[in-house]
């Protein structure tokens, strides 16, 4: 498949995993780089959920909460109806350093959409026809 | 059934959506249901013929499904799938993790210059 199914990056950090953990992993972190509003319940299962000012949201399931070193959610795939149950999984992973903290970032599961997708096409599932409708006429008259 | 070929799903998607007609078609299929080519052409501002050749490539690409409709005339019907193929693709791009990551490292060094 020429589709990969994650994105990773690791970026070095002059910070101790300390600082790095609460920028991820509390309102006041999230909300001072990721999301212009934050709110977290910080345990497995817990919700968690961004805003920014152009009115996107985010809403997050909390998977993996190992202080200080992994911290996962799951999120809803971008440009997927609101309600699409599929989701991504992302997951940091901070390592102490000597000059601070490196930090990794995956997200995967990007290569469930083409599956799923390819057996609506092709098995003639009509399932959330109407729904899916009205995604592509947005999705198309957004870049009309 | 063999594994899809995601990657030629999508360009097919991307080949159909660069033009203007074609999006036009896709729009009213999407916004008023199956046509036919001649409804097609009373709505839109594009030939019949041209918007048969369209319909064949959007057929290609699996956009639009063939159907038989009333007296014989060949119904048209979006179908979504294939777009959601190419949205794998957009999703990613999306993440843009490169700016994500930028921010965090700006606002730590904010942060400790703060309370240092």
């Amino acid at each position: 498949m020429a589709f990969r199914d994650r994105i990773e990056r690791t970026v070095e950090l002059d910070h101790p995993p300390a600082a790095v953990w609460a920028a991820l992993t509390t309102a006041d972190g999230l909300s001072a780089w990721f999301g212009q509003q934050a709110a977290i319940e910080l345990r497995p299962g817990g919700s968690a959920s961004m805003k920014w000012d152009s009115g996107h949201t985010a809403d997050m399931r909390v998977e993996r909460v190992e202080e200080p070193t992994v911290f996962g959610f799951t999120w809803h795939i971008f440009g997927l109806p609101d309600d699409d149950p599929r989701r991504t999984y992302v997951e940091f992973t901070l390592e102490p350093t000597d000059a601070g903290t490196r930090l990794t970032v995956v997200e995967s599961g990007f290569a469930q959409l083409p599956e799923d997708a390819y057996r609506t096409a092709y098995d003639g599932n009509t399932r959330g026809w109407a729904s899916e409708l009205g995604e592509l006429a947005d999705y198309l008259d957004a870049r009309a | 059934m063999p594994a899809p070929d995601v990657e030629a799903i999508a360009e097919q998607v991307f080949v159909a959506l660069a033009d203007p007609s074609r999006r036009a078609v896709l729009a009213a299929l999407a916004s008023g249901g199956p046509a036919t080519a001649t409804d097609l052409a009373g709505r839109l501002p594009i030939t019949r013929q041209a918007i048969a050749k369209h319909l064949a490539v959007l057929g290609v690409a699996g956009l639009v499904t063939a159907e038989p409709g009333e007296r014989r005339r060949v119904r048209y019907r979006l179908n979504s799938a294939p777009i959601q193929v190419a949205q794998q693709f957009l999703a990613a791009l999306a993440r843009d993790w490169d700016s994500r990551l930028d921010a965090l490292k700006d606002h730590l060094d904010r942060h400790a210059r703060g309370s240092a």
